[in-house]
């Protein structure tokens, strides 16, 4: 017998796996506008780079009628391939073979591949689509879970890990996406959720749609579970490759360096800001203007829009941005607020990736819903994350920089290694209307006239406070700059903290408010 | 996107600022403070037993109705000594959370 014919049938074998749930199963999936699995990957990757491993595996399950059941691959092919040119590890589920229901061996490929991403700290990507535990195979299953998970959070802070939801992510499943870095959803595809909408209709007689109990909408503006949102699957794809063009491999290195880009000439800076703290504008503008190329890649653009978060470059390398935007909410701080951007610090904290802040907030958002929410401990991400973070910290106070709000955005006192202000800063316990209302109370109640009285107090506030020089005298801002110096001044302070060594006290690890 | 939608008004610290109100800031309920003669579920699910009618006096601690949730039965008492008012459920029904179930008044 020669080698040809041993090759042949290794062919063979491997071409009657691959058709995954078989061509019946193939057809369905195609009819609920899915890709198959291996289709997703090889989308997802550069041409013919993917390798694919365990393509042989099969299950060991007896009981239920399982006995002699094929399910090629296990429901879930995992490989190596490049994004780049730069290598990731990759697994999909097959929702063609049994559902992509996750049994024993199904989980023993993917916990497989997180060790090999993790051993070789390359990002991981996990695609997910499946109808969850095989209960055939009972608490395997659930441990197989279990593994994944534990994996999930070794790996969390050492390798990029990246969950996309193409298909159904119910029950426990949920919870290996919630514990990586980035979660992408699709417009129809995407389905997570803890309960069912059949369970909650039983139990709770609530009754709800699958797409509007976990659609991909309602995790990318309510929930805050999804940062990315795409319309279709391939544009699902092209996000990620922009991401992986962002970040590091992993949490030794830096993010790899583009070619310098001078921003777009578009509206000059000084042009987007109204002088008036009160009147708004759109800050991803604002970074857009000083971003390399003015291209900005935001993350979780529908979730608390009253803070922006996302990548950019400067000078060519990768900056986290995380700017108050005062279109929506006045740019206040909240519970959703907080979270979002303490999670984004946290996340460039750990990959090397500086921070730049680009400050406009009256501080806090009143209110009982929020008091009684826990605004106090959600609030207190967003300080715990600035002052661990001990990447190059650089803030940029555009007007409004109010109370506990200044404090929390990368104050000089959280340890910023560089605060620039403009003119039309101003640094204060509270705005000029609130702070005469107390200060001058006596004087304003006693007046002839309280509200000429009231005016006159603003404005003598306004005059005395509301600017960046008394915060500049104590030397809290380093310097009162030009709205058209920002990009100059933030390149030379990230040129000089280019070599920046701090570092926190030696600890097993901090309690953060979480 | 935002700016295509009207400005609104956002009061923080007396001051008024130009912006626009996201889903869950316009969606959020203002609060009221709770009416101690208004019991309301705690927990989404089915009354499956009601044991008091209107007018009825009722001491501390009994047992007015017994709310079916997350296969546990639970059992609703009395505040305090009173009468009911008016009951705004009935057996067999499933109910949302924070529903009105029965109105009550102490007795003098």
């Amino acid at each position: 017998m020669s080698l040809r014919s041993n090759v042949l049938d290794l062919r063979k074998r491997k071409k009657e796996v691959q058709k995954g749930g078989g061509d019946k199963a193939i057809e369905k999936q195609v009819k609920m506008g899915k890709l198959t699995a291996r289709e997703r990957i090889l989308a997802l990757l550069d041409k013919n780079s993917f390798h694919e491993y365990d393509l042989f595996v099969e299950h060991a399950a007896k009981d239920f009628g399982m006995e002699g059941k094929k399910l090629h691959g296990d429901g879930v092919i995992i490989g190596t391939g490049t994004i780049y040119d730069k290598p990731v590890c990759v697994f999909a589920q097959d929702f063609t073979v049994a559902g992509g229901s996750l049994g024993l061996m199904h989980a023993r490929k993917i916990t497989k591949i997180m060790d090999h991403a993790l051993k070789m700290r390359v990002p991981l990507i996990g695609i997910n689509d499946s109808g969850g535990a095989r209960i055939q195979e009972g608490v395997n299953s659930l441990a197989g879970y279990g593994e994944i998970f534990f994996r999930n959070t070794l790996a969390s802070g050492v390798i990029p890990q990246i969950s996309v939801i193409l298909g159904p992510c119910a029950g426990g499943a949920v919870y290996s996406p919630a514990l990586t870095d980035f979660v992408f959803v699709v417009e129809n595809i995407s389905k997570m959720f803890i309960t069912g909408p059949s369970v909650v209709k039983s139990v709770l007689g609530e009754e709800v749609s699958m797409e509007e109990l976990g659609g991909a909408r309602v995790h990318a503006e309510v929930t805050g579970n999804a940062h990315f949102y795409a319309q279709t699957e391939l544009e699902c794809f092209e996000q990620i490759k922009t991401l992986i063009s962002y970040i590091p491999r992993n949490n030794s290195r830096k993010a790899l360096a583009h070619k310098p880009k001078a921003p777009l000439k578009g509206k000059k800076v000084e042009d987007i800001v109204p002088a008036d703290p009160r009147i708004p504008y759109d800050m991803r503008e604002v970074i857009k203007s000083i971003s390399d190329g003015s291209e900005f890649l935001e993350v979780m653009e529908d979730f608390a829009p009253n803070i922006i978060i996302g990548f950019g470059r400067m000078n060519g390398e990768t900056v986290g941005f995380v700017a108050n935007q005062p279109m929506v909410l006045a740019g206040v701080l909240d519970i959703d607020s907080s979270d979002k951007a303490a999670r984004f610090i946290r996340y460039c904290d750990a990959f090397n990736i500086p921070i730049v802040t680009m400050e406009d907030l009256p501080g806090y958002l009143p209110g009982v819903d929020q008091e009684h929410a826990g605004v106090i401990r959600h609030g207190a991400k967003i300080l715990y994350a600035y002052s661990e973070a001990t990447v190059p910290k650089i803030t940029v106070i555009l007007r409004k920089a109010y109370g506990g709000g200044y404090i929390a955005m990368n104050s000089r006192h959280l340890r910023a290694d560089f605060v620039f202000a403009w003119p039309t800063a101003e640094i204060a316990v509270m705005g000029p209307e609130g702070a005469a209302n107390i200060v001058f109370r006596k004087e304003i109640a006693e007046a002839e006239n309280p509200e000429e009285m009231r005016q006159q107090k603003i404005e003598e506030y306004k005059q005395k406070f509301a600017n960046p020089y008394v915060a500049a005298a104590q030397g809290y801002i380093d310097e009162v700059i030009e709205p058209s110096e920002t990009r100059s001044r933030i390149l030379h302070a990230l040129q000089v903290s280019e070599n920046k060594s701090a570092s926190m006290p030696a600890k097993k690890h901090g309690i953060p408010p979480f | 996107m935002a700016e295509e939608k009207e400005l609104k008004n956002l009061v923080v610290q007396g001051a008024v600022y130009k912006t626009t109100y996201t889903k869950k800031f316009e969606n959020r309920v203002n609060y009221t403070s709770p009416d101690p003669n208004e019991l309301y579920s705690f927990i989404p699910g089915t009354i499956i037993d009601l044991f008091v009618k209107p007018k009825q006096k009722v001491k501390e601690g009994e047992t007015l109705l017994l709310l079916e949730a997350m296969k546990m039965e639970n059992q609703v008492r009395m505040p305090f000594d009173g009468e009911i008012v008016k009951i705004h459920v009935k057996k067999g029904e499933v109910i949302p959370n924070r529903h009105l179930m029965i109105v009550i008044k102490p007795t003098k």
